[in-house]
C-alpha cells in the first residue's frame, strides 16, 4: 500500500459558517496504480488532493481529521520541513492552469530544474542536463534551447508539458494531477495522457487524477471515486463503474455524457438542480433534493458507504 | 478598435526580438522625458566618476586673491569665498551627493524590501505589527527626524546616510508587502510550495523576481528624493563638512553671497535640480516601460 487516506476531513472557517469541503474520505492506492477521483467542480477533489499535499492555507482551512499514510508514516504528522521534502520529491502535483501555474519571470529550464536542486541536491550543471532530458521525454522539441525560454513564449500544452516535466523530475511515488487538460484543447489533452500515463508507467509512479470528465477515467484510471459535496458516495473499479453504476448521481452523470452507441434521437440527460452549498448542506444525503429515488429516509439520514459487490462501495439507501 | 490598431502597430517588431528586456529598453528609448532623464543621469554620473580629470583646478586649493569673484576664462563659474575655483567644487560636490543618494537608496531598499517581502508573504499578525511600525516611521516629519538623528551622530556622510535610510525604508517595504500580497495568492505560488519549495526559498526565489518592476521604479523616484534630502539637510549645515564638497553644501555657502556672485548658489543648486528631475524622469519612463498596462495607453494617446 502506497497511499491510505483515513477518514480526511477538511473544513474551512468562514464568516458565512463552516464550510466542509472534504468529509471522511477514505480510500487506498497501491503502487503503480491510477485513481480517478471524479465529481463536478466544488465537491471538494482539489481540496481533498491539497489536504494530502498539506497545501491547505490556514487560515482560513484546516484538516479537522483523519490520516494520510504514505509509505507508512502519517503526513499529517510531519513538521513542515519533512513535508517540504515529501512534496516534489515523493509526491508531485501537476496543476490545472498551466498558464498559471509557472512563475512568468523564471526560464522553465530554472523551474525544471528547481525540485531536481532542491530534492537531489544536484548542482546548477547536474540539473541543466537531467532538465534537458526531462523536457526531452515530454516531447519538447528543441528541449535545448527551449529551456531558456520563459513561460509566455510557451504555447498551453507545451507549458503543460513543462508542469509535468517539473511533476516528473524527482521520480516521485505519486503524482496528483489536479485536472491537468481542462484547460487545453481536445486534440492536445489525449496526447498529454497518452504521455503522462506512458512516463508514469515508466518509473512505476501512482497517479491521482482529478477530473470532471468521465472519458478520461474510463481510458486512464484503474479505479474511480466519485464526490459529491465534499463525500465519497461512490468507490468502484473502473470497469465496475462504467458496467453498473450504482449511486442515482453516478447513474446521472453517465447519461449526461453523450455515446456513440446510444440511439440519435435519444436527449442527452441531465442532472437536475444545482450542487449544494457546502456552508448549508441539506439534511442526511446531500444529493436527496435532486435524487429521482428520493425516499424519506434519504433526508433523515446520512448514508454511510456499504459494499453492495467486491471492490464496489456506494453510500445510498437504495437496495436497503 | 483601438486594440487592433495597437496590435497592427506592433506588428513590425520580429517575435525573436521581443524579449522582455528588450521590449523595456525600446520603450525607456521612445519615451523622450525618460530618455532625456537617462542621459543626463549618464553624464552625472560620469562627472562624478571622472571628476579629477573633468575638474579644471584642484577643489581645495585656494586663492585669497580672487575671492567671490564672477566667472573669468580661468575660473569658469567664479569662485568662492575662500578662492576656490567653483566649477570644480561643483564637479567634485557629484560625487559626495550622488554617492550619499545612491547608498542611503541601496540600504534602505535593502531593508524595505526585505521587511516588505516578510510582512506580505506571512501575512496575518506579522503583517499587522509590520505595518503599524511602518506606519509610525512614515508619521514622523522627515527633516525634524533627520535633523535629530544628524546632531545625534554628528554631522558627515554617515550619519547622513544612515537617517536618510531610517527615513525611506517604509515606501519599499509599503510597496513590497502590497505587491507580494498580490503575487502571493497566484497558482505558481502554490505550485512552488508544491514543489517543496521552503518559505523561504518562495520569498526570494519566486516572489522577489515578481515584485522587481516596482521595486526598481521606487528606487528611481526615491534616488531623487533622497538628494533632496541630503541637499536640504546639508543646507542647514549638517551634512558633509567642508572642505569635502556637497552641492547642499555649496548652496548653502554661497546663499549668503547670493547678491554679490549668484552663480555660486546657482550652480549647486540647479544641479540638485537636474538630477532630481533626471530621477523623476526616468523612474516615470520606467513605469510606463514595465507597467504593460500604462504602456498600451501611452501608445494610445501618441
Amino acid at each position: 500500500m502506497l497511499l491510505s487516506v483515513r477518514d480526511l476531513s477538511t473544513s474551512f472557517f468562514t464568516e458565512n459558517g463552516i464550510i466542509k469541503a472534504v468529509e471522511e474520505v477514505s480510500y487506498d492506492l497501491d503502487e503503480g496504480e491510477t485513481l480517478g477521483i471524479v465529481g463536478e467542480s466544488g465537491c471538494g477533489k482539489t481540496v481533498s488532493a491539497l489536504s494530502i499535499m498539506r497545501l491547505i492555507p490556514f487560515p482560513p482551512g484546516k484538516i479537522v481529521k483523519g490520516e494520510v499514510i504514505f509509505e507508512g508514516r502519517d503526513l499529517l504528522k510531519l513538521s513542515e520541513d519533512e513535508m517540504c521534502d515529501i512534496r516534489g520529491n515523493q509526491i508531485a502535483m501537476i496543476f490545472q492552469e498551466p498558464m498559471t501555474s509557472l512563475n512568468p519571470v523564471l526560464t522553465i529550464g530554472y523551474q525544471v530544474m528547481e525540485p531536481l536542486m532542491l530534492h537531489k541536491g544536484m548542482g546548477r550543471k547536474a540539473a541543466q542536463g537531467d532538465c534537458i532530458e526531462l523536457l526531452k521525454d515530454v516531447q519538447i522539441p528543441d528541449a535545448k534551447a527551449r529551456a531558456g525560454a520563459y513561460p509566455h513564449e510557451f504555447s498551453g500544452g507545451m507549458r503543460q508539458r513543462a508542469m509535468i516535466a517539473m511533476g516528473l523530475s524527482c521520480n516521485p511515488k505519486l503524482i496528483i494531477a489536479d485536472e491537468p487538460t481542462t484547460a487545453l484543447d481536445v486534440t492536445i489533452q489525449a496526447e498529454l495522457l497518452e504521455l503522462m500515463k506512458d512516463l508514469t508507467r515508466g518509473i512505476g509512479t501512482a497517479l491521482i487524477i482529478i477530473t470532471h470528465n468521465l472519458g478520461v477515467v474510463a481510458r486512464y484510471a484503474d479505479k474511480v471515486i466519485v464526490m459529491y459535496a465534499g463525500r465519497i458516495i461512490e468507490k468502484a473499479l473502473t470497469m465496475d463503474i462504467y458496467r453498473k453504476p450504482r449511486h442515482p448521481y453516478t447513474i446521472g452523470l453517465m447519461e449526461s455524457v453523450p455515446r456513440l452507441d446510444q440511439d440519435i434521437k435519444q436527449k442527452l440527460l441531465s442532472i437536475e438542480g444545482q450542487p449544494p452549498d457546502l456552508a448549508c448542506l441539506p439534511s442526511g444525503c446531500a444529493f436527496h433534493p435532486r435524487c429521482r429515488y428520493v425516499t424519506d429516509k434519504c433526508s433523515q439520514v446520512t448514508p454511510e458507504l456499504r459494499e453492495v459487490s467486491d471492490n464496489h462501495e456506494v453510500a445510498c439507501w437504495i437496495g436497503d | 478598435m483601438n486594440k487592433d490598431k495597437l496590435s497592427i502597430g506592433q506588428g513590425p517588431c520580429l517575435p525573436e526580438q521581443r524579449t522582455r528586456t528588450h521590449e523595456v529598453f525600446r520603450s525607456l528609448a521612445k519615451h523622450r522625458v525618460a530618455f532625456a532623464g537617462i542621459l543626463i543621469l549618464l553624464f552625472l554620473t560620469a562627472m562624478a566618476v571622472f571628476a579629477p580629470f573633468l575638474a579644471p583646478c584642484d577643489p581645495n586649493e585656494q586663492d585669497l586673491y580672487h575671492v567671490l569673484e564672477g566667472p573669468t576664462a580661468q575660473h569658469l563659474l567664479g569662485t568662492d569665498d575662500v578662492g576656490r575655483d567653483l566649477l570644480s567644487r561643483v564637479i567634485y560636490g557629484s560625487r559626495a551627493t550622488l554617492m550619499m543618494g545612491a547608498l542611503s537608496t541601496l540600504f534602505s531598499a535593502v531593508i524595505g524590501v526585505l521587511i516588505g517581502l516578510v510582512a506580505g508573504y506571512k501575512g496575518g499578525v506579522v503583517d499587522m505589527a509590520i505595518m503599524r511600525i511602518t506606519d509610525t516611521f512614515m508619521c514622523v516629519p522627515a527633516l525634524v527626524l533627520m535633523l535629530v538623528i544628524v546632531s545625534a551622530l554628528g554631522p558627515g556622510m554617515q550619519s547622513i546616510v544612515i537617517s536618510i535610510t531610517i527615513l525611506s525604508w517604509t515606501w519599499f517595504a509599503r510597496i513590497v508587502r502590497g505587491q507580494v500580497m498580490l503575487v502571493r495568492e497566484l497558482p505558481y505560488v502554490e505550485a512552488a510550495h508544491a514543489l517543496g519549495a521552503s518559505g523561504l526559498r518562495i520569498m526570494f526565489k519566486h516572489l522577489l523576481p515578481n515584485v522587481m518592476a516596482p521595486i526598481i521604479i521606487t528606487a528611481t523616484i526615491a534616488l531623487g528624493g533622497n538628494i533632496m534630502l541630503e541637499s536640504a539637510v546639508s543646507f542647514l549645515g549638517l551634512g558633509v563638512q567642508q572642505p569635502t564638497s556637497s552641492w547642499g553644501n555649496e548652496l548653502r555657502i554661497g546663499y549668503s553671497y547670493l547678491e554679490i556672485v549668484p552663480l555660486f548658489s546657482l550652480a549647486p543648486g540647479l544641479m540638485i535640480t537636474l538630477a532630481v528631475l533626471a530621477f523623476n524622469f526616468m523612474g516615470d519612463g520606467l513605469r510606463d516601460a514595465l507597467d504593460p498596462r500604462l504602456r498600451q495607453n501611452n501608445t494610445f494617446m501618441k
